[in-house]
């Protein structure tokens, strides 16, 4: 079966703030394949290279060399995008629109017909709980409530593949236990997951699959119960030993 | 044509929800009916005064709701990372550009035709004459020198960061075509070599926008332009805008997206 994300030997370099300095490596021969259906944990600490390789797989960077492939299809043609969605880190969406027309917009993007789109945003609302603010401008909402939009606009095209860069950022318990219901949920769908995320117990909980990066190369990658097995400890503390962290340092 | 037309529509919901426009028409409702309240010495041509004070009014409210828009665009997606979400969807670089012209340019459009109106309003009344036709062109012919303008704006806002420093940037240089550019000739005829080429060559470079200003022949009640040179002056402007909206593809679809 064709995976439907694929990384080869993917390398992104940045050029240097200064003249003098080398340029930055920001992911380094990467490799990942993911399959239909599952829900794969992207981990690694800040400047890892997490959102690098998810921006490489949106194209909205080059790759340096090597290539990446949504459903098989080069990530630098946009029509590689027509079955994905998309959550970034604290976006700000238009402050100006209500939910329901934000949403409208993007169903737009997508051609899809206005019945369907009512149908869809109807749906998406009631989802993610936004059914009695769809008249409200966006400024109105709080933080939780603007990243459940965000994640009810990756959805309106009911995508094959959805991609997550740490949803749970900076939502509070509540809100985030929403919306790892609704990874869940996608998850009993048949929808296939990426996501980054700092929330190693959630991870834990939702993933199938997970990979840990460190200085923008593949530290690690496999079913979440193999590598709790084989390490015999918890996901952080695998997470925690591999990225070299040492504790009586720290202390 | 579809994603163009969706995030022109954004833009174009934007500035309706935002004051700008309404402060704009106010003020130059407002300035203009206290002037043509006031009856100096009893002159009866008093209404051309007010007709050119009312159109010097839709010249810079246009011009500011122009360059305003625009200058933000970009850079607010940026900022906001709504950039992000809307880049993910099966849109190009080229769509964003082309859909923030189009929503700045039609949003522009429905922003003069609302200041004409109230022009048409102010002076028949007074006049009680309507020539009608000489209206639509001169808001036709401003309308397509906004389109020069607004590409040239989008252009400085993916070189610019900052919306302030291109609104200023684009104000200034919009405001010296106006007045400098038509003289830049005469100029060059007094300059020694090679400034007098350098010159020349700027003056036959910018678009020259004077061209579309035609509001003397409003307020004197003169004949229109000629419609096949109309016609010309779009073609005109519309290549213009055509460079300057290559150009600022060019610059985006190498930019970082982040700020």
């Amino acid at each position: 079966m064709e995976p439907i994300v694929e990384t080869r030997n993917l390398r992104v370099e940045f050029r240097a703030q200064n003249s003098g300095q080398a340029k930055k490596v920001a992911v380094n021969d990467l490799n990942l394949s993911i399959r239909a259906g599952e829900v794969f944990g992207f981990l690694g600490p800040n400047g890892a290279g997490k959102t690098t390789t998810m921006n490489v797989l949106l194209g909205f960077v080059n790759a340096t060399s090597g290539s990446a492939f949504l459903f098989g299809v080069d990530v630098r043609e946009p029509i590689a995008r027509q079955r994905i969605g998309y959550l970034p880190e604290l976006t700000y969406y238009y402050k100006f629109l209500t939910a329901e027309e934000l949403l409208r917009f993007y169903a737009r993007i997508f051609g899809i017909p206005r019945a369907e789109a009512d149908r869809r945003i109807e749906q998406l609302l009631k989802l993610v709980e936004l059914d009695a603010a769809r008249k409200r401008p966006i400024k109105t909402y709080s933080k939780g409530m603007q990243q459940r939009v965000g994640l009810a606009q990756a959805l309106i095209n009911n995508p094959d593949l959805l991609i997550l860069d740490e949803p749970t950022s900076g939502l509070d318990p509540l809100g985030r236990m929403k919306v790892r219901e609704i990874i869940q949920r996608l998850k009993n769908e048949g929808k296939t997951v990426f996501f980054s995320s700092h929330e190693l117990g959630e991870v834990e909980t939702v993933c199938d699959r997970v990979a840990i990066i460190n200085q923008g190369k593949l530290k690690v990658e496999g079913r979440v119960t193999e590598l709790v097995e084989k390490h015999q400890a918890n996901l952080e503390q695998i997470f925690l030993n591999i990225i070299g962290y040492q504790p009586q340092l720290a202390a | 044509m579809n994603t163009v037309l969706a995030i022109a529509g954004v833009v174009i919901k934007e500035l309706y929800r935002r004051k700008d426009f309404y402060v704009l028409f106010v003020l130059t409702a407002v300035i203009t009916l206290v002037m043509g309240s006031v009856s100096f010495f009893h002159d009866t041509k008093m209404v051309r005064y007010v007709k050119d004070i009312a159109l010097l009014l839709i010249w810079i409210s246009a011009l500011v709701i122009a360059i305003a828009t625009t200058a933000r665009q970009i850079p607010a997606e940026r900022e906001n990372r709504t950039i992000f979400p809307l880049l993910a969807k099966p849109v190009t670089r080229w769509q964003v550009i082309l859909g923030k012209f189009a929503g700045c340019w039609l949003a522009c459009g429905m922003a003069l035709i609302v200041l004409y109106l109230f022009f048409v309003v102010v002076s028949g009344t007074r006049e009680h004459h309507w020539p009608l036709l000489n209206y639509c062109q001169a808001l036709w012919l401003q309308w397509v020198m906004l389109g020069v303008v607004i590409a040239f704006v989008l252009l400085g806002s993916v070189v610019f960061a900052a919306p302030s420093s291109n609104a200023t940037i684009s104000f200034i240089v919009v405001l010296g075509i106006l007045f400098v550019g038509r003289y830049l000739n005469q100029v060059a005829l007094q300059e020694p070599e090679p400034l007098k080429t350098l010159v020349y060559t700027l003056y036959f470079l910018i678009p020259h926008l004077e061209w579309y200003d035609v509001r003397d022949l409003i307020i004197y009640d003169q004949k229109l332009v000629g419609w096949v040179d109309c016609g010309l002056a779009t073609l005109y402007a519309l290549l213009y805008m055509g460079v300057f909206l290559l150009g600022a593809w060019l610059v985006f679809r190498r930019k970082p997206l982040n700020l």
